[in-house]
């Protein structure tokens, strides 16, 4: 109280009333935490443990999406450029497809020939970028990448026709030929085993065919892709932009199903975890009615009692939610790691929800209670009746 | 006495008695409804992911190199070896034919289109569109529009039996053909019913009835391979592994398990001079998406169980917390600490079987209602379920008493009856 000097008698009367009832509310709220520790402690534990098992729910059905997403881009591509009526791309394809993508997914260019083995027959063959492959095509099982030109991959049913035991062997087309040394096979059950796969560079300079088509596995929402697809159009005009459509569509499906079915069991987990919040305090808050009487009949007022029930459950929410969270954060990023091998980033747009959501249980908590009591005398609870 | 005293208990305490069952009710519902549809959610997504096509894929074993471009087989019509269209039915014969959600046969033939006096080689696909195929005494109907559900026909699809076509929609496009014009092919004309739109290869082909294809070609019950679509388990290192090095168990269960390797096999053993293969870029990955899904949804069912099992004993420890002064008159007059607490757990497990029965029963219903609406099927919960089910709710309401009631009979009676505990 500074300068009390200069306040007149009235002034300070009135600073100590102010400050006796802040303090003495203060006082309440602590020592009826720190004197009933057991049950405190008790109410505050079911309301982190509700709190976190709401933030990681959250936070999971928030983040599952992208983290499927991610799976289904093992599928492959989503997105196919080809030259208009099968002409080939223009030269520097890749690179704009590259520039319009900014780094939302993997591009693989794509050269098909029909070539003759040395015997005649008539074999496809395919020019490609081995290590965008590798990223773009994960099925594919592959016993030897090439590594160096001349080297090539050959399909499982193409290997008898074009090299018994793993010699090298000669291509030719259109009175080029080239020589070629097997590196390993692929087997996809696709129309790959049917190929052969060289490098582009080996490709383009023994045929000198350009890549017709380039396969993009784009990253994002149905919207984000369609948006890309348009991008690419637009930075292509020679080209027709395709959507692979089997896998737009199963990718859709399985994650608006997942999704619905997730959102299902984390509303359930968070009526129950509520509920339990719910109980608990509310046992705690009725357990406590002989405080109520005293207080009561020592004159508070009604508005006193519900504003000191209502902070302290307030308070209680308030703590177990901050807690809470952050021990969801880390049950989510656990999750996460075990089942998608990447923690579950965490979303700090999910604590408001959870604050406000803990407060308002814990509010409930005391009013429900203290509505039941308000009509009783104190002489009563304090009788035991 | 004992019984007596339990018995009063619940008629004398029926609205505290009522609230101790509804929290039990409502964690018994939300496990069961959780474990329901954790041991079903593989299977549903399962069938979610057959929309992304077949996953095996059937040739003939003397099949010739295919020499493919641009969705244009360049190999000569007259090479290579077909399957027959009669032991097709036998797929359904199949050990796994129960997981063999539909197949299509496939027969591409070059054929020359007529178009303004000029003629142009295009491919015609025949196929199954929705061919009722009989296997015994079993029926069923298959084809396209089953394994490729992402197919999409502007117009009309045609009837098996009939000899109308299907225009692949950049063909279409190029010959600004509509549904229902007429098409020249090979001498033959034909109605086109609708315009077809796969993102595929299919766009620049013409699909038609198997039967129309093979007579085209000349070889009748021809046909060059056949997609299956399977729900099949995620392969691991033991679906790898080569049936012929196995023992007799260990083929067994190799046999016996819905590997795609295992129903591949078992697809080569029941068509003559076949070949069948996973298409890899589908089986693979399905197995990586399905594995994903089932253990997010397990540890989210985990999540619920712990929520119901700490909703249970939260409201189990309030109902005894409230009854002090009974436990300390019962001590008064004489009790022992066992009896006041078996007259409590007998209490719980009457409470848990009542709750724990309503609760399986609603959880039922709950599950039936998630799988409705989100899988548009049932979600059936297993009977056996039901004691696993009472079992825990017998376990997770003595847990959620046992604190309690451990602190309920240490009390002395002298301070509970005051009311000082």
């Amino acid at each position: 109280m500074n300068g009390s000097a200069l306040h007149s008698a009235r002034e300070v009367a009135a600073n100590r009333r102010q400050a006796g009832h802040t303090s003495m509310f203060l006082r309440m709220l602590v020592r009826a935490a720190v004197l009933r520790r057991g049950r405190a402690a008790s109410a505050l534990f079911a309301m982190i443990v509700a709190a976190a098992v709401t933030t990681a729910m959250l936070n999971l059905y928030v983040d599952v999406q992208a983290k499927l997403r991610r799976e289904f881009r093992n599928y492959g591509a989503n997105i196919i450029v080809v030259g208009k009526d099968g002409a080939a791309l223009p030269a520097g394809a890749q690179a704009q497809v590259e520039s319009a993508l900014a780094g939302r997914g993997v591009v693989g260019p794509f050269a098909l020939v029909v070539a003759r083995t040395s015997d005649g027959q008539p074999i496809a063959v395919a020019g490609t970028d081995f290590e965008r492959v590798k990223q773009l095509d994960h099925w594919w099982s592959v016993s030897g990448w090439p590594s160096a030109s001349g080297q090539a991959l050959v399909g499982v049913r193409a290997l008898p026709t074009v090299s018994a035991r793993n010699q090298p062997f000669d291509l030719s087309f259109q009175g080029h030929t080239v020589h070629l040394t097997p590196a390993g096979t692929v087997q996809t059950g696709g129309a790959e085993d049917s190929r052969i796969y060289l490098p582009l560079p080996d490709f383009v300079s023994w045929t000198g065919v350009q890549p017709s088509t380039i396969e993009v596995s784009a990253s994002g929402s149905p919207e984000e892709i369609t948006a890309i697809m348009k991008q690419l159009a637009a930075a292509i005009p020679a080209s027709d932009v395709r959507p692979v459509r089997q896998i737009m569509e199963g990718e859709a499906r399985v994650l608006g199903k997942t999704r619905a079915t997730l959102l299902a069991a984390v509303a359930l987990i968070i009526l129950t975890a509520a509920l339990c919040v719910l109980s608990t305090l509310m046992g705690w808050v009725f357990d406590r009615r002989r405080d109520f009487a005293i207080m009561k009949a020592l004159g508070a007022s009604d508005r006193l009692l519900n504003g000191f029930f209502a902070t302290e459950a307030a308070t209680l929410g308030a703590t177990g939610a901050v807690i809470g969270f952050l021990l969801g954060i880390g049950i989510a990023a656990w999750i996460g790691r075990v089942n998608f091998h990447a923690p579950v980033v965490p979303r700090f747009s999910v604590l408001p929800f959870v604050l406000a959501g803990s407060i308002v249980v814990t509010l409930l908590a005391a009013i429900i209670p203290m509505s039941l009591l308000r009509h009783l005398q104190p002489a009563a609870i304090l009788r035991g009746e | 006495m004992f019984v007596r005293l339990v018995y009063e208990s619940f008629r004398r305490q029926k609205r505290r008695k009522l609230l101790a069952a509804a929290a039990i009710t409502l964690g018994v519902t939300v496990a069961t409804a959780m474990i329901a549809v954790a041991t079903d959610i593989g299977d549903k997504i399962n069938r979610e992911l057959r929309t992304i096509g077949a996953n095996l894929l059937i040739t003939p074993q003397e099949d010739t190199l295919d020499v493919e471009m641009g969705g244009v087989n360049l190999k000569p019509p007259s090479d290579g070896a077909y399957l027959n269209e009669a032991d097709l039915p036998k797929i359904k014969g199949t050990f796994w034919h129960n997981n063999i959600t539909a197949f299509a046969p496939m027969l591409p033939v070059n054929v020359s289109l007529l178009q303004y006096g000029k003629s142009e080689s295009v491919t015609l696909l025949g196929t199954y569109f929705a061919q009722r195929v009989a296997y015994g005494k079993e029926e069923f109907t298959t084809g396209v529009r089953s394994t490729f559900p992402w197919w999409k026909v502007a117009g009309a699809w045609p009837s098996d039996s009939s000899r109308d076509v299907l225009v692949g929609d950049r063909l279409a496009a190029r010959l600004s053909a509509k549904a229902g014009d007429d098409v020249t092919l090979s001498g033959r004309t034909l109605r086109v019913s609708g315009i077809l739109s796969t993102g595929g290869n299919e766009d620049d082909q013409i699909v038609a009835p198997i039967a129309l294809a093979q007579e085209i070609l000349g070889k009748p019950g021809a046909v060059r391979r056949v997609y299956v679509s399977a729900l099949t388990k995620p392969e691991d290192a033991f679906a790898r592994r080569d049936p012929e090095s196995m023992s007799g168990a260990v083929y067994d269960r190799w046999y016996c398990s819905p590997y795609p390797q295992s129903i591949a096999f078992q697809l080569m053993e029941a068509i003559p001079h076949s070949h069948a293969e996973q298409i890899r870029q589908v089986a693979q990955n399905e197995g990586a998406v399905l594995t994903r899904i089932e253990g997010l949804i397990f540890l989210v069912t985990l999540a619920a169980l712990f929520a119901s099992a700490l909703a249970v004993s939260a409201a189990m420890a309030t109902a005894i917390f409230e009854r002090r002064a009974e436990v300390g008159l019962m001590k008064a007059l004489g009790a022992g600490r066992i009896a006041v607490a078996s007259v409590f757990f007998a209490e719980a497990t009457l409470l848990a079987l009542i709750g724990g029965l309503s609760g399986f029963a609603a959880g039922g219903l709950l599950a039936q209602q998630i799988g409705r609406s989100i899988f548009n099927t049932q979600i059936t919960i297993a009977p056996v379920l039901l004691p696993v089910i009472l079992a825990i709710a017998v376990i997770v309401t003595f847990a959620g008493s046992a604190v309690a009631v451990r602190r309920a009979v240490r009390m002395d009676p002298v301070f509970a009856l005051r009311g000082e505990a």
